[in-house]
């Protein structure tokens, strides 16, 4: 009996080490030679794999920085500064320093502001719906809600407000990837510097028809009148296709352009609120937390209003 | 405008169908061979049923609701297909806590656990079965003797374990043949077995049912009976000392059941003809040698998720005919 | 056994509510928007300014390149204004607002009913009226009838092929001309015949259509260059590829054009237009439309200007009934759905179709059970479901390599899944990106 466990004993460990040089010398033979950098590289990173840096994950981003000479043209805007310091340390290189950034939907198109003129009843996709027709208000520019950017987004950081009908960015979740710009078929987000306490100016709104047709689709449409650009003081602003862009580079925050505005398509985020001047129409200063409340009143206010019209 | 048009993409009508008629037109199929088994075990078969079903609706709810957080689908018939799929695979006789861990399995691990209702890779029902039958060999092999039965005892084996032993004790299959039922009995279901495995006849009505519904198509369960047919008709000629008649293969045991009702099961068949072909010649051929060569008697489960785990790779090669495709 | 395509097909509720309604002219509306792209290609250049003043017939808009067609005047009148107006998918398009003042003919128009059935043209001149005429595929895909009449360098026509299938539940537009406008549309035939130099032609039919099949039976009797086919029923047996799989057994390639058989497919509707083009010297101006749906209160065929609001038709056929969900322009398979019934008609307007509320929205979609069905109906044996999950997962190399671009969306797949999922939906935009990635590749 003894003697059956021996034999076995010494036949499996034989085996073993048989297996084990076998292994061994294969490795050796194929061995791929590897930068060791590249794994140092790819442990400084998030790990989130998210695309936003243009590469398939952060693997391919790693190699790609090992291989570059200079880093200007990498940028992980997930880990921002801090990690692409880290990653130049490791690589003997020099960061350059990026502003950080934030996504921006740039569509003001609630119920509220741009009555819908059809019912969509097609598959649950801005992308189908897109591919189908301009969408269901009489703005074919403005965001179609079927939520192709919450989707797209790996961080939890944008969702569709049930009131509104679009999307809402969450300003301490947003990295800045990308890929609700990539999602979007109305390209309506944008990815602008995100400003000092968060506060930030955009023009917001995509609509490039003429002045009387978007104003009668939207409220809050940009008819393009050129108010703003002729106002601001630091060239921030261009007038194209009867849209207004705020460069967010070149942005000073000033605010005068907000008040320029005659649809409110502008729009102020983050900032105090004004002290309203009595000569002047009030002008609603959006705060970040305040819409939500003050347009949750305002529809209900207007709800009974419209039934009864139908 | 008063009122807002609707907009979708085309096409603006659909047909009258949905999964939910397709499910209870496959449960009313299985109505005739459940009424037998009712006829035949009494009162024992109601309460498997029943509680193979309730346990498998109420699972299903349950792991939906606050596991997967979704909401309940149990509306639409699946979920009690599954359950009395599982009760016709199991012996009348079965414990009811034994059918409990059968459906929690069946539904649990064979369905939800993938993703739910058309993302399971085996068919809920056999993964149910199945781990039954390895946990606990002795409940789901003793078969109650039927109500009908002239025999004084109380469990009795099946054909094909009778078969079984027969072959292993070493007795020529013409001496076994006496001791099993005739075909007639066989066909209309006068012998032991699983709960809904016994009566080829009414089976087969509720194949004619779902035919002529458009529930499924003849294809695979003509594969599958073709199939055992075929060969085990050749080991027959070959050798008809150590092998049964075809006919004997095609009426007892799960075959009928396995063949019409589980191995259509749309979610784990492949989708094309072809694909189709081969998964049915598969069931066929791995039944038969089951049944005549391996350990166990009944093979038609075993056979059926082995072809369930071949299914996605038959339909990713087997492409269906093109129009205007290259020959 | 009647002849029919052999893969996939689907067979929805008929619903040929209009199919014993005359064709009757509509009122000429108070103003007409025309636009300048109504078939496939280039748009047309305006010819026209602001406050010109125009006839019945004239040209307005000329043909913008070789797959393009000539745009005339429907009606005589002072040009509003020439500017952008919404389409039926809500994106502005270019064309001409004219105020109707009278009914003024262009001259050398032959506006008589009397039937003029002798012609001595050559393939080139009828080509070329054509042409000029500005005739489109009439079945819906509007495609400039004389680019399909000249064959590329290499090939040639040997059969030509009438589509008076109607596939299409509701759709009658096409049964009530072969009806009532048979001896034109021989003529028609004839010249089209004339202009691909073929000698044979068949008219496909399918059998739910019986007294057209037997009328234009007895009227082609003692031609035996045309011949009337009596085809099963079956969607889409009025798909080009479909229908000369059904009447001549020959299967266009995947990627090829029905021309690469030998086979030139014509709607009936379009062999009216060019027995108008050519003996008549009228150019496409109006078309026969079918307004119908199961609370219309007048199901009708009408014939309209092109450039009438939908709203006139809708009108002629006693109102938008109460309980309107959706109104389609086309039928219910491959139609779209229109937000406003203040578009205009165009050439490619085969019908107006309205559903009733409950018809018209779809079913809370389900998971995929695998059933198979969108396999089987497939006509072009693609596989559905699988086209549906790449397109959504965007893995755009699976769709191509799954020939997304043989598909040629006539809904079956749609229409059948008991899961109620928007196969189609995907596969379209697939086929979207698809195409586009192609096109990219090819530059």
């Amino acid at each position: 009996m003894s003697d059956t466990i021996i034999y076995t004993m010494i036949a499996l460990s034989a085996i073993g080490i048989l297996a084990a040089v076998i292994l061994y010398l294969v490795a050796q033979k194929f061995k791929v030679y590897e930068d060791p950098r590249i794994d140092e590289v790819e442990n400084a990173l998030p790990g989130a794999n998210c695309g936003g840096c243009g590469y398939a994950g952060c693997r391919a981003f790693a190699e790609a920085c090992v291989k570059e000479s200079e880093l200007s043209s990498l940028f992980c805007p997930v880990g921002g500064n801090d990690c692409m310091g880290g990653v130049a340390d490791i690589l003997g290189l020099e960061a350059i320093a990026q502003d950080p950034k934030i996504a921006v939907v740039r569509c003001n198109g609630t119920c509220d502001h741009r009555p819908k003129t059809n019912q969509y009843d097609g598959a649950t996709s801005c992308a189908v719906a897109s591919s189908l027709y301009a969408g269901d208000t009489g703005c074919q520019f403005g965001c179609l809600g079927h939520g192709d950017c919450v989707a797209a987004c790996d961080f939890d950081a944008i969702h569709m407000n049930q009131e509104t009908g679009l999307p809402e960015v969450v300003d301490d979740k947003c990295v800045a990837c990308g890929a609700c710009v990539e999602a979007c078929p109305k390209t309506l987000i944008e990815l602008r510097k995100r400003g000092p306490k968060d506060r930030k100016i955009y023009v917001s709104c995509r609509n490039e028809d003429k002045g009387g047709v978007a104003k009668k689709s939207c409220e809050v449409a940009c008819i393009g009148c050129s108010k703003c650009f002729k106002v601001c003081p630091f060239d921030a602003i261009t007038m194209n296709n009867n849209l207004a862009f705020i460069d967010s580079d070149k942005c000073k925050l000033c605010r005068k352009c907000v008040v320029e505005c005659p649809t409110n398509a502008i729009i102020e985020v983050g900032f105090p609120p004004r002290k309203v001047k009595t000569d002047l129409p009030p002008k609603p200063a959006i705060k970040k937390e305040v819409p939500k409340k003050a347009e949750g009143k305002s529809s209900e206010d207007i709800k009974p209003d419209n039934l009864e019209k139908k | 405008m008063s009122k807002l048009l609707t907009i979708s993409p085309s096409p603006h009508v659909h047909t009258s169908d949905s999964v939910n008629k397709i499910m209870y037109r496959v449960l009313l199929a299985l109505v005739p061979a459940l009424a037998w088994s009712f006829f035949m075990f009494g009162f024992e078969a109601i309460r498997v049923t029943l509680i193979a079903v309730a346990a498998c609706v109420a699972f299903e709810y349950l792991i939906q609701k606050f596991i997967m957080k979704e909401i309940p689908q149990i509306t639409d018939g699946s979920a009690a297909l599954t359950g009395i799929l599982l009760a016709f695979n199991v012996p009348a006789s079965l414990p009811t806590w034994m059918i409990i861990v059968g459906a929690l399995v069946a539904i649990g691990v064979g369905k939800l656990s993938f993703g739910g209702l058309g993302n399971n890779p085996f068919n809920p029902a056999l993964v149910g079965r199945v781990f039954l039958l390895i946990s606990f060999p002795v409940h789901m092999t003793s078969w109650p003797v039927t109500q009908h039965a002239a025999v004084d005892a109380l469990t009795t084996a099946t054909p094909l374990a009778l078969l079984k032993e027969g072959v292993k004790a070493g007795q020529p299959v013409s001496e076994i043949m006496t001791a099993l039922p005739s075909n007639l009995n066989l066909l209309y279901g006068n012998m032991s077995g699983s709960l809904g495995e016994i009566s080829a006849m009414f089976l087969l009505l509720g194949f004619g049912y779902m035919l002529w519904k458009k529930v499924i198509t003849w294809h695979i369960p003509v594969f599958v009976l073709g199939t055992i047919f075929v060969f085990q008709g050749a080991l027959w000629m070959l050798n008809p000392e150590n092998f049964i008649e075809p006919l004997f293969h095609l009426l007892t045991g799960g075959a009928m059941l396995g063949a019409i009702f589980m191995a259509t099961d749309m979610v784990t068949s492949p989708m094309t003809v072809k694909g189709q072909l081969i998964f049915g010649v598969g069931i066929g051929v791995i039944t038969v040698l089951i049944r005549n060569f391996g350990a166990y008697p009944e093979g038609i489960s075993f056979a059926i998720l082995i072809m369930n785990g071949f299914t996605p790779l038959i339909n990713a090669y087997i492409k269906p005919k093109r129009f205007g495709g290259t020959k | 056994m009647l002849k029919t395509f052999k893969l996939g097909g689907v067979h929805p509720a008929e619903n040929k509510l209009s199919a014993n309604k005359a064709i009757e002219k509509l009122a000429l509306p108070k103003s007409v928007f025309i636009p300048v792209a109504q078939h496939i290609g280039a748009p047309a250049q305006a010819l026209v300014k602001k406050g010109d003043q125009v006839k019945v017939g004239q040209l307005i808009a000329k043909s913008g390149g070789f797959v393009s067609a000539n745009i005339h005047s429907s009606v005589s009148g002072k040009i509003k204004k020439v500017d952008l107006s919404m389409d039926s998918s809500g994106y502005p398009k270019q064309g001409f607002y004219i105020d109707v003042e009278d009914d003024e003919w262009e001259d050398g128009i032959d506006t008589s009913s009397e039937l003029v059935e002798n012609f001595e043209a050559d393939s080139k001149t009828i080509i070329d009226k054509i042409n000029a005429a500005g005739v489109v595929g009439l079945g819906g895909a509007t495609f400039p009838t004389h680019v399909k009449l000249m064959p590329p360098q290499g090939m040639k026509a040997e059969v030509l092929l009438i589509n008076g299938v109607e596939c299409e539940p509701y759709l009658t537009s096409d049964h009530r001309v072969m009806l009532e406008k048979a001896e034109e549309l021989l003529v028609g035939i004839r010249l089209l015949m004339c202009a691909l130099q073929v000698n044979k032609a068949h008219i496909g039919i399918e059998n739910n259509k019986p007294d057209a099949i037997n009328h234009l039976n007895k009227l082609t009797a003692s031609d035996s260059a045309i011949d009337v086919v009596p085809l099963k029923v079956k969607y889409p047996q009025g798909g080009e590829k479909q229908l000369i799989k059904a009447v001549t057994g020959r299967e266009v390639p995947s990627g090829a054009l029905p021309i690469s058989v030998g086979a030139v497919v014509s709607n009936v509707g379009t062999a009216l237009a060019v027995y108008d083009a050519v003996q008549k010297n009228k150019p496409l101006v109006e078309r026969v439309v079918t307004v119908t749906g199961k609370s219309v209160a007048k199901p009708s065929n009408l014939l309209v200007r092109i450039g009438t609001p939908v709203q006139d038709l809708i009108d002629a056929a006693g109102g938008l009934p109460e309980d309107t969900g959706k109104v389609i322009s086309g039928g219910p398979m491959m139609g779209k759905a229109i937000s406003t019934t203040d578009i205009p008609v165009t050439k490619g307007t085969s019908g107006i179709l309205i559903l009733p509320k409950k018809e018209a929205n779809r079913e809370q979609m389900k998971n995929c059970i695998r059933c198979t069905r969108c396999v089987t109906v497939c006509p072009m044996g693609l596989e559905p479901y699988f086209l549906m999950t790449v397109s959504d997962k965007q893995i755009w190399e699976k769709a191509e390599g799954n020939n997304i671009m043989d598909c040629i969306e006539c809904g079956s797949c749609s229409y059948t899944c008991p899961a109620d999922r928007p196969l189609l939906d995907y596969i379209r935009l697939g086929k979207g990106k698809v195409g586009n990635i192609i096109r990219n590749r090819k530059n």
